[in-house]
């Protein structure tokens, strides 16, 4: 090791590794993942989301996590957002790319991509 | 992309409960799901939660697990690492009041929630074995900082209002050390990690070693740049294999970043590092004794001065710093001095780390500021005395160290306080007693202890020990007379004042401690033969209650010796010439008409 350049790019490039453990989240991303959400395809949703939030670098912030059939079996994938201090947002038939755009607007735009939402497609 | 991370402890308690087996077993089951791509494995250092091992964590959520067994990982694997559904029925749990509630997370548990974390804080976080894990929890920054920005004196300056003092014992201020080191001129300098922890009941240095090693290996370089060291030695006891892997692997990483060796972050500093293996005599955690053994002598102390700070390992100055002490200094030089000097009391700076064992029902280690009462660490965050007993006295500070009974559980722990009431930190081992353990018994084993671990070099240790020793043993086998006591406390002060080195200067300290508390169960052994607690075999005496006898005879056909008589449906007696006080009696009467004294 000749510089410190050297070390910081190393630590730069594991950090977005390790600050899963951290616990410190304050947003949190839930793919439903029963059998239902599996066999609607929230598989690639939640890589969707896993790959979205990484290359953002929110990683320090944001959790994706799953859960298991909330009993909306006819809707999954089902990916709900939970902010501090915000009421909950539930997203319904949600597909990879879908996700994706949820992460951009949501996430970092900080607005609900209404039309996705379990209010919208019901009123359909 | 991973998107979750299982984190599985590798450290030496739960390797014992067969952790590695599930981790690999863990590889296979998500190998079978296809999720390897999704689902990393981390093998960690301890947690510290030792006693409900084997433990696993499952991040971003933070499930913690405890007591996982190989046939419980199928099922993690395909609910909560496939389907995000938690298994409920591993999740750790805790108890208050009588009643078991889950703890979801292991950051809420009573156990973790008030602990600070300096120098285990990537244990159980990190994987030890991947030195980029390390570096992207700040690992080597330090040492970049040192190296880069500030003069040795600096640095030993930093270290002086750090108030960092040695964990490994005697508490002295480490900047101090460095300080006499760095005075005197010499071709060659030192730096000597002393990681021959040998108290009974201590394990935080190993933990230390296993969950971070460089960690030390970072502290080692900085104290070799701040008093002109390049070289460095490490001297471990062969029986921690884990720790001694680590390290290895440690150092060979380090070296291959150029983070040990020469022309360290091309600021022209050279220092490297090598293990030096102890056989487990527990004298050589003795600075002077840990020297004369890595020269390739006999492990046996000498007196000080010299002090090693100016003639140490090979006659060159030289200093030794504990594990734990070592461990916390990276984070010094990140967060500064001040940060470091707001935690603990006046005279004792930061945390320490406590080892918790004996009768405690969170068996594990925990890192708190100094300054914490005795009563928070093994009420709260050791969750009690199992069984609903009575707690009667913690042994702080090993064999060298003393009890300390419930009427000072309101003490700050330092390092002044303890040594007022007797006591003394150490390497911060603490042996919970409950009432039916025998005071003199127990200072009896670390007289054994002592005994057998003094190295025969001064004759107040060698001899004076074993006389001691003999005196408890005459005691608790119902023998000790009158005078007895005065003796044993006579001789007790003058081991102290003569012994060569701090082994044989701190071993009476649990006679002394437990006679000064205890004094009472000393003197029922001496003068009533008998022992409150009922441990002593010679001092026991069965006797059998002739109200509650109905004279069914089971006892009588159930004594190995035949030393209970009676007629049928008439109260029986004991002969107490015959008993040989194995127990059958009292385990086989239906009637509890058969008492213990």
């Amino acid at each position: 090791m000749k510089s410190l350049e050297e070390l910081a790019k190393i630590r730069e490039r594991m950090q977005s590794k390790v600050v899963l453990r951290e616990g410190t989240n304050t947003t949190r991303i839930v793919v439903g993942m029963a059998t239902c959400g599996i066999a609607a395809g929230a598989r690639p949703v939640l890589n969707a989301l896993v790959e979205e939030v990484a290359n953002r670098n929110l990683n320090d912030h944001v959790a994706v996590t799953q859960t298991g059939c909330i009993g909306m079996c006819r809707y999954e994938p089902i990916v709900e957002v939970f902010e501090n201090d915000k009421e909950r947002v539930t997203y319904v038939k949600v597909t990879p790319e879908m996700a994706r755009e949820i992460v951009e607007k949501h996430i970092v735009g900080g607005k609900p991509v209404v039309e996705y939402t379990i209010g919208a497609v019901d009123a359909k | 992309m991973i998107r979750t991370h299982v984190l599985i402890c590798a450290g030496t308690g739960c390797t014992s409960g067969g952790s590695l087996s599930i981790a690999e077993r863990l590889e296979g089951e998500i190998a079978r799901l296809g999720l390897q791509d999704e689902v990393q494995i981390v093998r960690t250092g301890c947690f510290g939660l030792c006693a409900t091992g084997p433990v696993m964590i499952v991040y971003p959520d933070g499930t913690f697990y405890s007591r996982v067994k190989p046939e419980d990982v199928a099922e993690i694997a395909e609910e909560h690492l496939l389907k995000g559904r938690v298994v409920e029925r591993l999740v750790h749990k805790e108890r208050e009041g009588i009643a078991l509630h889950e703890v979801p997370a292991l950051g809420e548990t009573t156990f973790y929630k008030t602990q600070m974390r300096v120098a285990l804080r990537n244990c159980g976080v990190i994987n030890p074995e991947n030195i980029d894990e390390y570096i992207a929890m700040d690992g080597y920054r330090a040492l970049g900082k040192v190296l880069t920005e500030m003069t040795p004196q600096e640095v030993i300056d930093v270290m002086k209002a750090s108030g960092l003092r040695g964990r490994g014992g005697a508490g002295f201020p480490t900047g101090m050390k460095w300080q006499f080191a760095a005075n005197n001129t010499a071709d060659q300098k030192y730096v000597v990690c002393n990681a021959d922890e040998g108290d009974p009941g201590a394990f935080m240095d190993r933990s230390v070693l296993e969950g971070d090693p460089h960690a030390v290996l970072e502290a080692m370089a900085i104290a070799g740049y701040a008093i002109g060291a390049s070289k460095g030695y490490i001297y471990v006891r062969a029986e921690y294999p884990i720790a001694v892997h680590r390290l290895h692997i440690a150092i060979g990483q380090a070296r291959e970043y150029g983070l040990l060796g020469e022309d360290i972050f091309g600021t022209g500093f050279n220092f490297d590092v090598d293990v030096r293996l102890g056989a487990g005599a527990f004298v050589c955690g003795e600075e002077t004794a840990l020297l004369t053994s890595i020269e390739g002598n006999r492990g046996e102390p000498r007196n000080k001065p010299p002090f090693p700070a100016n003639k140490g390992l090979f006659g060159k100055p030289t200093i030794i710093n504990n594990v734990e002490t070592l461990a916390n200094i990276p984070q010094i030089f990140l967060k500064g001095a001040d940060w470091f000097a707001s935690m603990g009391t006046e005279k004792s700076k930061g945390t320490k780390v406590f080892a918790l064992g004996g009768a405690i029902n969170n068996t594990g280690l925990v890192e708190i500021p100094l300054g914490t009462t005795l009563r928070h660490i093994i009420f709260d965050i050791g969750g009690g005395i199992p069984k609903g007993r009575k707690f009667k006295a913690v042994q702080t500070g090993g064999p060298s160290g003393g009890c300390i009974p419930a009427q000072f559980l309101d003490t700050p722990i330092d390092y002044e306080n303890l040594t007022r009431i007797g006591a003394m930190m150490g390497s911060g081992g603490m042996i919970v007693t409950d009432d039916s353990t025998c005071m003199v018994d127990f200072a009896r084993f670390f007289l054994d202890f002592t005994v057998d671990e003094s190295c025969g070099k001064c004759t107040p240790c060698r001899i004076g020990t074993r006389r001691l020793l003999e005196l408890l043993n005459k005691i608790v086998d119902g023998k000790g007379e009158p005078e007895d006591l005065d003796k044993l406390e006579e001789l007790c002060y003058y081991i102290k004042a003569n012994a060569l080195c701090a082994l044989g200067q701190t071993a009476p300290n649990p006679v002394l401690s437990t006679l000064k508390y205890f004094r009472d169960e000393y003197e029922a052994h001496v003068y009533e033969k008998r022992c409150p607690a009922g441990v002593c075999k010679h001092l026991m005496r069965y006797e059998i209650l002739e109200d509650k006898c109905r004279g069914c005879t089971a006892c009588a056909r159930k004594c190995p010796v035949g030393a209970i008589s009676g007629e049928v449906k008439k109260p029986h007696v004991i002969d107490a010439k015959k008993c040989i006080k194995c127990g059958a009696c009292i385990e086989t009467c239906k009637f509890n008409a058969i008492v213990k004294k």
